[in-house]
């Protein structure tokens, strides 16, 4: 699911869109044509749109600049932010189709309701500091401790990972399944120097992190381009494979002196 | 997390989606390759016979041997590779049980690429459509019957760093096996230093595996990944750092080092059937 980069000159022509228009009882696709011109965005065809044909189009916004994760939709199919998604990289001369997350419930046309992440975070054991190193109250960490966490945080929840994931959209797991975007927050937590707190029973017992097959998919959507697989997901696992499944480490932490 | 249901959008059919791209080319090509690969190494493995050149026997010939018979624990009898670790097929392995030295060696490094995370994400897209490609419609069936590696059985892929100690092993053998192809019996019997195409092969093979094990996540983690603190151990951040780089390319390596181990078999097994003859260089 790359992107295509490079950027074709286009001299402004007639799009034609398929987008989807209803709520969670139902809906149907509707279509409309754009002049496009040059530097447009998919965001630019939806606010152009609303302004000629369909000032009822419901559509999440904010930043237009790949940052607020709010313009989130699959575009031909990928999940993709439509702020981010220039024209001239999809093909020409097809109708681009445009449709809501697929794994959260419609409220309106392309918004939906993307609650259920904050629920779900809301369970993730906060973030609890050993005590300060220094008589001033503050901690003393070396930068190459804090990288791997620090490419975890440039996440900006635009729910992509979710969205694509096939635990959440095909097989809706949302009881038993946290997501890639929650897995790797857990992550963020767990790999931090300084956090002194657990959360590898729970990867294992409630957030269902065996549920992850590893396809990749989220790391391919994401629009920051996080190793969400590689470096937060995969280390998971293997955390709670020391924790769980490995009885050579759990016979080694015997004979270790507790922390 | 909640427990009040959602309502979500139906699920698409199998194979059904909205994209436009060529989805599909990604996961026939590794139906393809891992197939091909498949079908040829057991096939290969099942023949018991051209797995070695050299030895006494052939004065000249640089020893080589099949990585998919290394290594030899018994020779098939009648059969003298020099390679053997004890000797012949003993008496009491019953004759209706089909022997090739092969089938007692090769479900070690088979395991470790059936439980490796790379191959993991794309044999569940290939062969099982779980799902085929990103946003790509599932079998209906599965739905929510889903376990993933959560349960049974797959939940057994967490044995793959059993399978990594044992492949770390196999690469120090292969080596061996890379270092025994610079060597050849003269015909007073003598061993003599020597070099052929097949040297390269040999020496290659073990190379590219080590690029491949050394670049798994497993390895990763244990070298390094486990641990809050890389700091705390130059050893660890440097080991980290490398073996992160080798990682980051796992599934080239992956590939590269399957076809590897796969065409090493190919070569060595035309030399020793007489289809080929291995060019020496020195």
């Amino acid at each position: 699911m790359s992107t295509n980069t490079s950027h074709a000159h286009i001299e402004p022509r007639t799009v034609s869109f398929r987008i989807w228009r209803g709520n969670r009882d139902g809906g149907s696709f509707a279509t409309y044509a754009v002049e496009v011109t040059e530097g447009m965005v998919v965001l630019d065809c939806v606010h152009r749109i609303q302004a000629t044909d369909a000032p009822d189009l419901a559509c999440r916004w904010n930043c237009k600049a790949g940052k607020c994760g709010s313009c989130s939709a699959e575009i031909n199919g990928k999940p993709r932010l439509m702020c981010m998604t220039r024209m001239d990289t999809l093909p020409q001369g097809e109708t681009v189709t445009i449709e809501p997350m697929r794994s959260f419930p419609s409220i309106r046309d392309l918004v939906t309701d993307v609650s259920w992440n904050f629920r779900v975070k809301e369970k993730i054991k906060p973030f609890k500091p050993r005590k300060p190193d220094n008589a001033d109250g503050s901690w003393t960490m070396m930068q190459v401790d804090v990288d791997r966490v620090q490419e975890f945080r440039k996440c900006i929840e635009c729910f992509l990972c979710q969205d694509v994931c096939h635990v959440l959209r095909d097989h809706h797991k949302h009881d038993e399944f946290i997501g890639p975007r929650f897995l790797m927050y857990t992550a963020a937590l767990e790999m931090h120097p300084l956090d002194t707190e657990t959360r590898v029973g729970d990867l294992k017992n409630h957030d269902g992190i065996g549920y992850c097959n590893i396809t990749k998919c989220c790391t391919k959507v994401c629009p920051e381009h996080i190793g969400i697989t590689d470096n937060a997901i995969i280390p998971m696992k293997e955390r709670v494979v020391d924790e769980f499944y490995d009885p050579m480490t759990r016979l080694f932490r015997m004979f270790k002196p507790a922390r | 997390m909640t427990r009040s249901p959602l309502s979500l959008p139906q699920v698409r059919g199998f194979l059904k989606t909205e994209r436009t791209d060529r989805w599909w080319i990604e996961p026939l090509l590794v139906l393809a390759g891992f197939g091909a690969f498949i079908i040829y190494s057991t096939w290969a493995a099942f023949q018991g016979n051209n797995f070695f050149i050299g030895g006494v026997d052939q004065p000249g010939v640089q020893q080589l041997l099949s990585p998919f018979y290394s290594p030899v624990i018994w020779d098939p009898r009648g059969v003298h590779s020099g390679h053997a670790w004890l000797g012949e097929l003993p008496l009491w392995w019953p004759a209706w049980m089909i022997f090739s030295p092969a089938l007692l060696i090769l479900p070690f490094p088979g395991g470790f690429r059936f439980t490796c995370y790379y191959y993991r994400g794309a044999y569940y897209k290939a062969f099982w459509g779980d799902p085929a490609s990103c946003a790509v419609g599932e079998p209906a069936a599965r739905g929510q019957n889903y376990r993933g590696e959560q349960k049974l059985p797959l939940i057994m892929q967490n044995i793959h760093r059993y399978f990594l100690y044992v492949a770390i092993i196999f690469i120090g053998l292969l080596a061996w096996d890379g270092y025994q192809s610079l060597w050849h019996y003269n015909a007073s019997g003598v061993k003599e230093f020597g070099f052929s195409v097949g040297s390269i092969v040999l020496i290659a093979n073990p190379v590219l595996l080590g690029m491949y094990t050394f670049g798994c996540h497993c390895w990763r983690h244990l070298v390094g990944g486990k641990h809050d603190c890389l700091s705390c151990s130059k050893s660890r951040q440097s080991a980290y750092k490398r073996v992160s780089w080798l990682n980051q390319r796992h599934m080239l390596f992956a590939w590269i080092s399957l076809f590897g181990v796969g065409l090493t078999d190919v070569y060595v097994r035309l030399c020793a059937s007489g289809v080929w003859t291995d060019w020496r260089i020195l």
